[in-house]
């Protein structure tokens, strides 16, 4: 479990479009070391997957090329009162993951 | 060119001036350079980030430290909190005042060599390295609780004053193999172009600050040496006399700036 930083807003109303940040401490080390392909083996995160009441509501897949500590930002509308469940997951096969209730009136 | 007759001519990141006010400063200027924030020369986005704590990726590290504070160190070790309390009213505008001379030994520190003297005396405990992501952490924690609030260290006592010009002296000596001095470029040629990036004047309110170069947080130690080396001269070492001496004359020529750490660096 690495450090994070997640931004929802705790409430919004039915229908809102609400944005939301997410971003994780990791060094994304590109496997393109300088002492040859793989010297340095690549460690990167490769997927972050959120749900949203249990329903998948954004997945992203990252890269070589993205630099480290990634931080997305993406917007989904709010529907009923639910977790958001973020989980980022690396080349080892590790992963972060952290739940943020979302509470929705109206 | 004292520190506060320098501190006259600073401007504020925030001050309407566009860049061209700069085209015309150069090496033959008369008048001294307004001291400007490395802020200024960020792009919009960059600066927006950098203000944006819900975007500041220097909060990764912020967060890191509000952590550190509350824990204990090691079993039956006080944590910085079992002290100091909550750090947003005991620390609030402390890390601009800093470096200081310490009540206790005499000598002055910066944040990091406070950070180490509380794990020394209280916490029982080996000091954290340079640009440990722990030590970064906590300062980085500390300088958040400053944010916006004025560099104000005070250089009136006679330890400090003494540091004050060692600082000052190395500032307008040249070295390396470059045969350059910082004033050569962070006073004289403020605003021009080196290399890929904008030069600044030099203040340290950003630190520790997150540099896109570095991909991540570093002290304001890190980004001395960068300079050290990039004149191609023997860097000092952290936490020496002189790079302490250092630290204090760039925070008295800063006096008055707000602090802008954690700040988003090229």
């Amino acid at each position: 479990m690495r450090p994070r930083r997640i931004v929802t807003p705790e409430k919004a109303k039915a229908g809102d479009v609400v944005e939301i940040r997410a971003a994780i401490l990791h060094p994304m080390v590109t496997g393109h070391g300088s002492g040859g392909p793989n010297s340095v083996p690549r460690d990167i995160v490769h997927t972050l997957i959120v749900t949203y009441d249990g329903a998948e509501i954004f997945r992203a897949e990252m890269f070589p090329g993205i630099a480290a500590n990634p931080q997305l930002t993406f917007t989904t509308v709010a529907t009923k009162t639910g977790d958001v469940v973020f989980r980022w997951v690396e080349d080892s096969g590790a992963f972060t993951t952290e739940t943020r209730r979302l509470t929705v009136e109206g | 060119m004292t520190p506060t007759r320098r501190s006259r001519w600073w401007m504020g990141p925030l001050a309407a001036a566009g860049l061209s006010v700069f085209a015309a400063v150069g090496p033959s200027a008369s008048e001294p350079t307004p001291l400007v924030s490395a802020t200024r020369f960020l792009s919009d986005d960059l600066r927006a980030e950098q203000q944006d704590e819900t975007r500041n990726r220097g909060m990764l590290w912020v967060d890191q430290g509000a952590d550190l504070w509350r824990r204990e160190p090691a079993p039956s070790q006080p944590s910085c909190a079992a002290c100091h309390g909550d750090a947003k009213a005991s620390m609030a505008g402390v890390a601009a005042r800093y470096p200081a001379v310490d009540g206790t030994t005499g000598r002055l520190q910066n944040v990091e060599g406070r950070i180490n003297a509380c794990r020394e005396r209280d916490q029982k405990l080996a000091p954290l390295a340079y640009d440990s992501d722990e030590l970064l952490a906590l300062t980085a924690f500390l300088a958040m609780q400053s944010r916006g609030r004025p560099v104000s260290v005070a250089t009136e006592s006679p330890a400090a004053a003494a540091a004050v010009e060692t600082g000052r002296r190395f500032w307008s000596e040249r070295q390396g193999q470059l045969n350059l001095a910082c004033t050569h470029c962070h006073d004289d040629n403020v605003g021009r172009r080196l290399r890929g990036d904008t030069l600044s004047s030099g203040l340290p309110t950003g630190y520790p600050a997150y540099r896109l170069e570095w991909q991540g947080l570093g002290s304001l130690y890190r980004r001395l040496r960068a300079c050290q080396i990039g004149v191609r001269a023997e860097p000092f070492q952290a936490g020496s006399d002189i790079h302490i001496a250092l630290e204090l004359f760039l925070a008295a020529r800063a006096l008055g700036a707000p602090v802008e750490a954690p700040a988003i660096r090229r």
